[in-house]
């Protein structure tokens, strides 16, 4: 699959927001829907229609472990993988489960096929309990999208519990959430709307098949 | 049209009731089943190619020569024959020799169809897949079609006034499908040469067979070999029939969900949405099946898979004795709309 530059599709971006928070409520979903609301702040600042679409894992587990096992989506799951692969931007956000992101998380990016993030503006991010885990960002998160090939913006964001009890939300963790959120945008915003290409119709003429 | 059946060859333990056949009795079954299945009717029988346990069926060759001698009528063909490891020249004489034995009642089908340590085994690189399947194939054609052939690849070492032999029979090489379950490249290979196009369908969703029957009628129309609804399309489908759909499902279930590839997965009754996959009666086996050509088109071959994941013989020949009846009432229908 290749990405080419198109002109002519409407200007609305579409952020993809990947949220494998398990509980009810979670602090993973609290932090995506931060992150998904900034970003729309800050497109919508630099002048671009955008929306955002929130997918929660929780729901797709038992289908998402299918398609680890027969190879292809279905249902809501097909839904979700189209929504990623056509975004314009994601936003990845983990719970920290033992030093790394959850097993959910990387599976979800496992099923995808392999060209799925090329080139894609991500913003990485993880909730923990405690601000120990912070480098899990570093550690697992990054370089899980670098090998995907993805564009990952500097700026990570990760909440710990005491970052939900500090008296205003408007404290630390706001400012690295609209940081990495500016960093989200200002990707998006300098590059063209990319489309992916249809695996059918990318397939080369047999003669350059042969010749290869 | 044609219908059969196609098998993998491999070895899993029976779930109700623990039992795994040995290879030898395997191997005897296959037989059995094949000459079962020109009893009752059917057209065609294909046979894998593996080179790994549980799989038994290393030397296809070998056993649709056995099976060729023992029957009168039915095709022998593969499900696949492995064009990425097997040595297109090994290819050319096995098949070629076949086609001598059995007058002709034979075709091929390649396929990648590997597993992951098979090409190192052989001396290959898994990542050089659809180049093997390229490269093999356009050498397979030459050895058939050219004597004295001078030929220089990346793959083999070069041949220098090599002829196969033997000729393929009276000049004409055997019939060659390409089988994939998810390369369009390998479609777009069956439509440059013309050659047959056969979708595995059964492990992927009817949109996604759809879609490469669709670009493989298109490419094959504009190679020149004639209009898109004329070319050559084979579906697999997989059915487990009993004389009502509950007991069809009560007797299959175990099976399905322990069986390899997708067992332990999706319910039988998600995958039976998904895929084509029909446990039921004779008559929804011919529904679902009459079915398949409101994506696929008017197509060539249909092959079932009836004979995996530890389904005892004696189960897999009355299978075939239902086979039976639902490939006589899709000649109905297909005779109907040929008229």
């Amino acid at each position: 699959m290749k990405l080419v530059e198109v002109s002519h599709r409407s200007d609305v971006r579409r952020i993809a927001v990947v949220s494998a928070g398990l509980s009810e409520p979670s602090s993973t979903r609290l932090l995506a829907d931060l992150l998904g609301e900034a970003a729309l702040a800050a497109l919508e600042g630099s002048g671009r229609a955008a929306e955002v679409e929130i997918i929660e894992l929780r729901p797709l587990a038992h289908a998402i472990t299918d398609a680890l096992l027969t190879g292809f989506p279905t249902g809501d799951l097909a839904g979700a993988v189209e929504k990623v692969a056509s975004a314009d931007a994601v936003i990845a956000v983990s719970p920290v489960f033992s030093a790394s992101y959850s097993g959910l998380f990387k599976t979800f990016f496992d099923i995808l096929e392999p060209e799925t993030l090329d080139a894609m503006p991500v913003l990485i991010a993880a909730t923990a309990g405690s601000a120990r885990h912070s480098l899990v960002l570093d550690h697992a998160l990054r370089p899980l999208f670098g090998y995907l090939h993805a564009v990952v913006v500097p700026t990570g964001v990760f909440a710990a519990g005491e970052d939900w009890g500090t008296n205003d939300v408007a404290g630390d963790l706001r400012k690295r959430v609209d940081r990495a959120a500016g960093e989200l945008a200002d990707l998006v915003v300098a590059r063209p709307a990319l489309h992916r290409v249809d695996p059918f119709v990318d397939v080369p003429d047999f003669a350059s098949l042969l010749g290869s | 049209m044609e219908f059969g059946i196609f098998t993998v060859g491999d070895i899993t333990t029976d779930p109700t009731t623990g039992r795994t056949v040995t290879e030898h009795e395997r191997i005897k079954n296959t037989v059995t089943i094949a000459k079962k299945a020109e009893e009752v009717g059917l057209d065609v029988v294909a046979l894998g190619q593996h080179h790994n346990p549980p799989f038994v069926a290393s030397a296809p060759t070998t056993t649709m020569a056995y099976i060729g001698a023992q029957t009168e009528r039915i095709k022998l063909s593969t499900s696949t024959t492995l064009i990425t490891t097997t040595d297109p020249v090994r290819i050319a004489e096995d098949y070629a020799t076949l086609q001598h034995l059995l007058e002709g009642r034979m075709d091929l089908m390649l396929g990648r169809g590997n597993t992951g340590p098979v090409y190192p085994w052989f001396g290959k690189d898994i990542r050089d897949g659809i180049a093997l399947a390229i490269e093999n194939y356009a050498l397979l054609r030459r050895l058939w079609r050219e004597e004295n052939l001078d030929w220089e690849g990346k793959y083999r070492t070069p041949l220098q006034g090599f002829t196969s032999t033997p000729r393929p029979l009276d000049g004409e090489p055997p019939f060659v499908w390409h089988g994939s379950i998810r390369s369009p490249e390998i479609a777009e290979q069956a439509a440059y040469y013309g050659d047959g196009f056969f979708s595995n369908h059964i492990f992927w969703p009817a949109s996604h067979t759809k879609r490469m029957v669709e670009f493989y009628r298109q490419r094959f129309e504009h190679y020149g070999h004639g209009k898109s609804e004329d070319a050559i399309v084979g579906l697999g489908g997989q059915v487990y029939m009993a004389r009502t759909s509950q007991d069809a499902i009560k007797e299959f279930r175990p099976y399905f969900d322990n069986a390899p590839v997708y067992g332990h997965g999706p319910s039988l009754e998600e995958f039976s949405k998904e895929t084509p996959l029909t446990v039921g009666t004779t008559e929804q086996v011919v529904e679902r099946t009459l079915s398949f050509k409101e994506y696929a088109g008017d197509y060539h071959r249909q092959l079932f898979l009836v004979d995996h994941a530890g389904l005892p013989l004696k189960t897999v020949l009355h299978q075939l004795d239902m086979l039976g009846e639902v490939v006589a009432e899709l000649r109905k229908h297909d005779a109907e709309a040929a008229a």
